[in-house]
């Protein structure tokens, strides 16, 4: 691996620090390092022309060479370094390894060259393999190629392959929470629509009109559940979607189902999961009231805390064991608790882990879930 | 009962009724019904009346009239300017900035800029002009409350500092729109009602000029009372100086821009800032009449050096009896209530901002929230006993031109230039907030020196704005690299309106 191209101001920096800092083999290893960890971010954003471009330079500096392209398996992603007329052969050498998925050395015969002042006469294409499939290339172009470049190029490659493996595994875990999401909207409906349908039909001889207006907030809260929706929405749009879900359990409870909501309009803006509280809401009915005699409140309440909003959903229903709301909160599927798990895990990821649900409960003294949510956090739009 | 036996008794109120609300406040804050409560977000008349009763400080109540009665008309460009501060936030920065989502002034550098140096630097910023705004309110409590009862000039600061206190300690950590909306109105009526009985005295007395009589003593004649411009050095430089610093300074208040977060959307934040400059119009013709007035019925108070008072005393001075006590204290009552609104809405956003950026996440919640506020109130309660000389209005001023050097180019340029970079916005801040900090601190400690040096200290928005912008395009255009990743989708989401239909993206952590 040779050393980077230098500037004379920093030489003589360096000959200052010489000794305080280590010797000349350990520098080399920093600088590595450290180029190593510049480029670790950047990658772990997968393999497009943005982070390719952010990269390269890092990459180039690693390896020490004149030039350095990256390729995805059609087209070049980024260019660093000199003689940038060779950009052009990228696509084209990229070709060769995709095949074999080997390290491999090209040189004039295969990339042409009408610049007599270009000294770039070999170039080292070393393959980028993601779970087994070749996703791009690292090509690296010097005067000469030595076997130690080679192997270096090699084992770049290869690093860059782990880091873009990472990135594989950020994507997937996020489109595992978008499918829990999407997995969350069709856990609503069984119960809910055939309980709704048949409150409804009830009404439909003795109060035709209370049965037409709840037959269209079924299909206002159907439409908000099932919509394509962003991540994110706004409390006040989760509050009016909870607002059309009580209004049906209210239809089909009667007076057994009182509710209580206070919400200062403060908070109404503030950028919620979409999503987030309806479970909730929707738990306080089931676990609380269904198995209750007698009359069961639910109560909502939105508090402006300065920067932070603070939420509770609270019943005075029958209660739950805090050891199986742990295991519902940890994830445990086999509990049947409606998303508690899955809600805690969106406000977490959205907020930080300061952020998680907090489930006040025990048998017989009904169940208090509060959730914090900061009025502002970065990258949090509805 | 003496003229101030009734201050007291309007005082005392005033204390009462806020730590009353303070400790009932959630009456307030929470809206019960059953149902359909979501759709009853704040209306932007709600929440502009709530801007204008946290923003119209001791300043605009007593500071106003004071000056137009000492120094002239031309005193007429600072309530100008504290007026059409919203007309520039109207147009560069309302609806982008409720757009953005940010909460306070540090969350909007921290989303645009994606940088954790911005946030903490703007953070700093915004508890140093929280503190320059909050130690002439507590200078204005003490004036006010020396001047109607003798008392020392250092109790009302200490009384309004300590209720302040204790309302945002025990009494919740949030100022409520509604509460905060009454106290606009509160304000209004204090000084309308009482006018309303002085005008009518004053077009009995033959409605004379306030320009035509000369005030002997400070050798302020009617002709250059009303003509702005007239004598004085510099002062086309310092008139100048004032409009830049009130226009461009109302953006930088942090409890101004905490209020934008409760409207829905852009275009609520637009007319909510429309309906803040109609009430703010309405407010500021007030202050300046009783400034008139004063100089035909109370021109002793320019030579006595409390100008300030003109609003506390002339109801009673003009009126007679029992009838000018108890408008006098009604004026006294409403200054109260301009001191305890403003300070309150100041020390919930100051305390928030040290709490959440200055103390760190090791301390959580509402102890750090309490920490933050009682450093808040502390420091500048602090200031204002030591620095005495300084008027209301001109300290209120200094805090304008900082705000204006530091957080208006942040805004602006972040809001409508697309290549602004974080090391850009910290050096313009660094470089704004040095020579305006540095204006300031002169100008407080009263070390400037004469002539042009001492005018360009006192008033130094005019040079320390320009260089502000300046530095932060010239770094900005020299670190080309460090633009944000995702400034152009950051952009996209300030400008679009939201009800156009748009994949607006969700910025990576």
């Amino acid at each position: 691996m040779g050393a980077p191209p230098r500037l004379s101001m920093r030489d003589a920096l360096r000959w200052l620090r010489r000794g305080h800092l280590g010797t000349e083999a350990e520098h080399a290893t920093f600088r590595t390092l450290h180029s190593a960890s510049l480029t670790a971010p950047e990658l772990r954003q997968g393999l497009t022309s943005e982070s390719a471009e952010r990269s390269a330079r890092h990459l180039r500096n690693l390896l020490g060479v004149p030039a350095v392209a990256l390729t995805d398996t059609v087209a070049t992603l980024a260019w660093d370094g000199r003689s940038g007329h060779h950009e052009r052969d990228t696509a084209a050498l990229a070709d060769t390894v995709l095949e074999s998925g080997n390290t491999v050395v090209r040189d004039r015969r295969d990339f042409a060259c009408s610049d007599p002042g270009c000294d770039l006469r070999q170039v080292v294409v070393s393959p980028l393999v993601v779970e087994d499939r070749v996703v791009g290339t690292l090509q690296a172009f010097t005067s000469s190629a030595s076997a130690g470049l080679v192997r270096a190029v090699a084992e770049v490659a290869h690093w860059v392959s782990g880091n873009l493996e990472l990135a594989e595994l950020d994507a997937s875990r996020t489109r595992l929470m978008e499918a829990e999401v999407r997995a969350l909207r069709a856990q609503i409906s069984p119960h809910f629509i055939y309980n709704s349908l048949t409150a409804i039909a009830s009404f439909v001889r003795t109060d035709p009109e209370q049965a037409r207006e709840l037959l269209l907030e079924f299909a206002d809260f159907t439409r908000y559940s099932f919509s394509r929706h962003g991540e994110y929405t706004t409390l006040a749009e989760e509050l009016r979607s909870i607002e059309r879900y009580l209004v049906l359990e209210k239809a089909r409870f009667g007076d057994r189902l009182q509710v209580t909501l206070r919400v200062a309009q403060e908070v109404l803006p503030v950028a919620v999961p979409f999503l987030c509280l309806q479970p909730l809401v929707e738990n306080a009915v089931r676990h609380g009231l269904e198995h209750k005699q007698g009359v069961g409140t639910v109560t909502i309440i939105a508090a402006d805390r300065g920067g932070e909003c603070l939420i509770t959903v609270e019943d005075d229903g029958v209660g739950e064991d805090p050891e199986k709301v742990r295991r519902a909160l940890a994830g445990d599927a086999s509990v049947d608790s409606v998303g508690l798990g899955n809600v805690d895990a969106r406000l977490r990821t959205a907020f930080g882990d300061d952020y998680g649900l907090v489930v006040e409960t025990a048998p017989g003294v009904g169940t208090k879930v509060v959730v914090r949510v900061p009025k502002f956090a970065p990258g949090v739009h509805p | 009962m003496t003229a101030a036996g009734y201050s007291v008794m309007g005082v005392t109120a005033v204390f009462v009724a806020t730590l009353a609300v303070g400790a009932y406040g959630w009456r307030f804050s929470r809206t019960t019904s059953d149902f359909f409560v979501a759709s009853r977000t704040v209306r932007p008349g709600l929440n502009a009346s709530a801007i204008g009763g946290e923003y119209l400080s001791a300043a605009s109540f007593l500071g106003v009239a004071g000056l137009v009665l000492a120094f002239g008309t031309e005193m007429l460009w600072y309530p100008v300017g504290w007026t059409a501060g919203y007309l520039v936030l109207l147009v560069l920065v309302a609806a982008p900035l409720r757009r953005s989502g940010a909460y306070t002034l540090p969350d909007f550098a921290e989303s645009r800029l994606e940088s954790r140096g911005v946030r903490r630097l703007s953070a700093l910023l915004v508890v140093a002009i929280g503190w320059l705004y909050l130690m002439p309110q507590f200078q204005g409590a003490g004036l006010a409350l020396a001047s109607t009862t003798g008392t020392g000039s250092w109790l009302g600061g200490v009384l309004v500092a300590t209720v302040v206190l204790v309302n945002v300690l025990f009494g919740g950590m949030r100022s409520i729109t509604f509460v905060q909306a009454f106290q606009y109105w509160l304000k209004l009526t204090a000084l309308l009602f009482p006018l309303l009985f002085m005008a009518a005295i004053w077009l009995g007395d033959g409605a004379v000029s306030p320009a035509s009589v000369d005030v002997a003593d400070v050798g302020g004649t009617g002709d250059s009372w009303v003509s702005p411009l007239a004598g004085g050095e510099h002062e086309v430089y310092t008139t100048y100086s004032i409009i830049m610093a009130t226009f461009l300074g109302t953006m930088g208040l942090p409890h101004v821009v905490v209020r934008f977060y409760t409207n829905p959307d852009g275009a609520a934040a637009r007319r909510t800032t429309l309906l803040v400059l109609a009430l703010l119009g309405l407010f500021y013709l007030l202050p300046p009449v009783y400034g008139g007035l004063g100089r035909l019925y109370a021109p002793d108070l320019v030579a006595s050096g409390r100008a300030e008072s003109v609003v506390l005393e002339l109801p009673s001075r003009m009126l007679a009896g029992t009838a000018g006590e108890l408008l006098s204290a009604l004026t006294t009552a409403g200054a109260f209530a301009a001191f305890l609104s403003t300070s309150s809405g100041l020390t919930v956003a100051v305390a928030g901002v040290i709490s959440q950026d200055v103390m760190g996440r090791r301390f959580g919640g509402v102890r750090a929230f309490q920490a933050g506020a009682v450093v808040a109130v502390l420091v500048p309660l602090g200031l204002s006993l030591l620095t005495e000389g300084v008027g209301v209005a001109q300290a209120v001023g200094l805090a304008f031109a900082f705000a204006a050097s530091t957080l208006c180019p942040l805004l602006v340029l972040g809001i409508w230039w697309r290549r602004l970079t974080d090391v850009g916005a910290i050096a313009g801040m660094l470089v704004g907030g040095g020579c305006a900090g540095g204006a300031v601190l002169a100008t407080l400690l009263g070390v400037g020196p004469e002539g042009w040096g001492g005018a360009l200290l006192a008033q130094p928005a005019a040079w320390t704005v320009p260089l502000s912008f300046l530095t932060m395009v010239g770094v900005s255009l020299a670190t080309p690299r460090r633009v944000p990743r995702h400034a152009a989708r950051t952009m996209v989401r300030l400008h679009t309106p939201e009800s156009v239909q748009l994949d607006r993206g969700n910025a990576p952590r």
